[in-house]
């Protein structure tokens, strides 16, 4: 019974894990961006798909679209005010710009965390699921919503699998990750390849953030726990390793699922820790990193 | 070199910010106006990101309000200083040293936790400076007190303590669940805090001795988020109803109680679910949950209660949360205890602060004395203050208890499958 609650529940979060963290990972591939500011956006989305759902009438969809607008804007606002500028700047030196741009989305984040406490307080949110009831999995009692989460989450990763693999322009994103500069050669202008990588990044994380919402809660104490699960699924799965990362997503969400119900909730995140330790000590690129 | 240079520009920052606050002092006393007409400071530390911490400034600012309109005390006006302690117990430390040294305050009221409440307490006694919580529940505050009465005499309790509210809901349990719902058993749930310890100890007494055995004791983490595994555990135990002791989390479990129909009630304290926003938090997933509070709107503890309610709502848009009422009715016991002491002399005021007398929104308020176990805490029982336990129904706060102060009955929703 256990058993089958922990393959029910776990499938549902390392959905969620993966569609947060893709995003997350593609920047990082195409641009070289490790963006800490991650779980601020996911919040952002979050809070304001929230308040849309229940301060206005246009209601959980409404609320729901708002959400995933709200983390688009903000993953702009991230990459030009806080990205483009160091990216673009002579001042820094070209070897320290990756710990300029860690360090300038850190601070960004923890911004966005402390300004999203003041306006919506600290306590955490949840929205309404957009679609309410049971229904009974393998005699496990899930939630309808659980459920449209992990479809949801996967048509979309589907979605952006066609994108990159089958389009022009994803194709355009695959070379830039391989080699920006012979892109750039043969004419692409890649300020403008990042712009779409960064649009779909803040799609995906403002997506993630309202499902987020809709299925645990999300407050703003939970933004630096978001980030630091993406980066640890992005880590163990292979920097930039698309495939990768959803591999990884299911091995950080079984494996937290496992300890909550095996162990103790309250060490939840610590054995994914762990195996991230492991990782970069036995196998640093990752399970399929390529570096 | 670097250090001196560091230390002179923090000398003349310190002096251009106290040549601003001088300036501004200067403008904003208004000329020839004499001392005595000074206001009476009172500091008041909240936790403006928390439902529960936000309600202590508001409510303070209501009652130093009301003092005023009845000629302040000693013919000096109330003045509340606010300053928020982000739920940090280094930062209330802060704060209160700030309100002591800096803004000259005569006493403090401050925050709904206990970790915060006890971080203050021995500042309270170094600085001499009459300090009370309206929200703390931990028996450690009034305890520290008792044990060292000279030195923590200036310390007083202005909530429950945990142990009296873990008996409220024991009494609870027994005169209803037990009675109408032939519960017969539990499974405690609380988060692990300063606060739950005392709560749990007992909870374990004395829901036994409500006639209603103790299946599990789960003390959680605060920070989680997904509660599914810890539903999932108590409902493989098979208990009649959950025993909550939750204050820093509340929105979260309940909507995920709610979401996975899980099929059995709750009821104990839940603080987050006093105030009246929680509702629209949790989008009415609160449905069903039962938690014991100060007050509640619409139930007359004392016929200060609903004016107090109906004004605070119509200031703030939502109602109070339990420390609310505490608040607004101990702002009102420290400038009382002012006045009877003709001064602001700390001692003065905690030799009048230990003989209130005060009928407020909760109830009758008296403090125990040197030689009770729980000395400067709250008297709890009929005719001083007993909190009442109200379930929420359909958006409203319905009282199912004490019985005298009920507006309702209990309802369960129909996913909860109770034993009757």
């Amino acid at each position: 019974m256990t058993s089958l609650q922990i393959l029910v529940d776990g499938f549902a979060i390392s959905s969620l894990y993966a569609l947060a963290a893709v995003g997350f990972t593609l920047i990082f591939g195409v641009s070289g961006v490790l963006n800490l500011a991650h779980g601020g956006i996911m919040l952002v989305a979050a809070l304001i798909g929230w308040w849309v759902a229940g301060e206005t009438p246009l209601g959980v969809y409404g609320g729901t679209v708002a959400g995933i607008v709200a983390g688009l804007l903000a993953a702009y606002i991230t990459y030009f005010l806080v990205v483009r500028p160091i990216q673009r700047s002579s001042a820094i030196a070209h070897e320290e710009k990756e710990i300029f741009v860690l360090t300038g989305t850190l601070l960004w984040g923890i911004m966005i965390q402390t300004g999203m406490a003041y306006i919506f307080s600290d306590n955490p949110v949840t929205m309404r699921p957009l679609i309410g009831g049971v229904v009974n999995v393998f005699g496990v009692r899930t939630p309808r919503n659980e459920i449209m989460i992990a479809v949801l989450c996967w048509v979309v990763i589907g979605l952006l699998w066609l994108l990159i693999n089958r389009t022009r322009v994803g194709k355009q994103m695959l070379a830039a990750s391989i080699n920006p500069r012979g892109l750039t050669l043969l004419g692409f202008e890649l300020s403008k390849i990042y712009l779409r990588v960064w649009t779909i990044y803040g799609v995906l994380a403002g997506g993630a953030g309202v499902l987020l919402a809709s299925f645990l809660g999300v407050g703003t104490a939970n933004a630096g726990q978001l980030t630091a699960s993406a980066f640890s699924i992005v880590v163990l799965g292979g920097l930039g390793s698309v495939s990768g990362s959803l591999v990884a997503a299911y091995v950080v969400g079984y494996l937290e699922t496992v300890t909550a119900y095996l162990i103790s909730p309250t060490l939840r995140p610590i054995p994914a820790l762990l195996l991230l330790v492991l990782v970069v000590y036995v196998r640093p690129q990752g399970l399929l990193g390529r570096r | 070199m670097t250090n001196s240079k560091h230390v002179s520009a923090r000398l003349a920052r310190g002096m251009l910010s106290a040549g601003a606050a001088l300036a501004l002092t200067l403008s904003l006393t208004p000329g020839g106006a004499a001392p005595a007409a000074e206001p009476i400071k009172i500091g008041v530390i909240g936790e403006e990101s928390a439902v529960a911490g936000a309600s202590i400034t508001k409510a303070a600012q209501m009652a130093a309000d009301d003092v005023n309109a009845h000629g302040g005390v000693n013919g000096r006006n109330v003045e509340v200083v606010i300053y928020d302690d982000h739920s940090s117990a280094a930062d209330a430390v802060r704060a209160f040293q700030r309100a002591v040294s800096e803004d000259k305050v005569s006493a403090v009221v401050a925050s709904y936790i206990s970790e915060v409440a006890l971080a203050i307490e021995p500042w309270s006694a170094r600085l001499h400076m009459p300090f009370i919580t309206p929200g703390a529940a931990s028996t450690d505050i009034s305890k520290q007190v008792h044990d060292d009465y000279a030195r923590n005499k200036y310390t007083f309790h202005g909530w429950l303590t945990s142990a009296f509210i873990a008996q409220s809901i024991c009494d609870f349990q027994h005169d209803t669940l037990v009675k109408d719902f032939h519960v017969k058993s539990t499974v405690v749930m609380s988060e692990d805090a300063a606060w739950t310890k005392p709560l749990d100890e007992r909870f374990l007494d004395c829901l036994p001795k409500a006639g209603i055995k103790v299946l599990d004791h789960i003390r959680f983490n605060p920070d989680t988020t997904d509660f599914t595994p810890i539903f999932n555990k108590i409902e493989g135990e098979h208990p009649d109803i959950i025993t909550t002791g939750i204050s820093h989390v509340g929105v979260q479990p309940t909507v995920q109680w709610h979401d996975q129909r899980v099929p059995i009630g709750m009821a104990g304290q839940s603080s987050q679910a006093t105030t009246s926003t929680f509702w629209k938090d949790t989008n009415g997933a609160a449905e069903g949950v039962i938690t014991a509070s100060a007050a509640a709107p619409g139930v007359a503890l004392t016929p200060n209660t609903i004016a107090f309610t109906q004004a605070y709502e119509k200031r703030f848009g939502a109602s109070p949360a339990y420390d609310g009422y505490t608040t607004y009715d101990e702002i009102h016991v420290i400038a009382d205890a002012m006045k009877a002491a003709g001064s602001t002399d700390p001692d003065k005021i905690v030799d009048a602060m230990e003989k209130t007398h005060y009928t407020g929104t909760v109830g009758t308020i008296e403090f125990y004395g040197k030689n009770d176990l729980y000395t400067h805490a709250i008297k709890y029982g009929p005719g001083f203050v007993t909190g009442l336990v109200f379930q929420w129904q359909s958006g409203k706060q319905v009282t199912v208890w004490p019985r005298d102060k009920a507006n309702g009955k209990i309802a369960f929703p129909a996913s909860i499958k109770m034993p009757k």
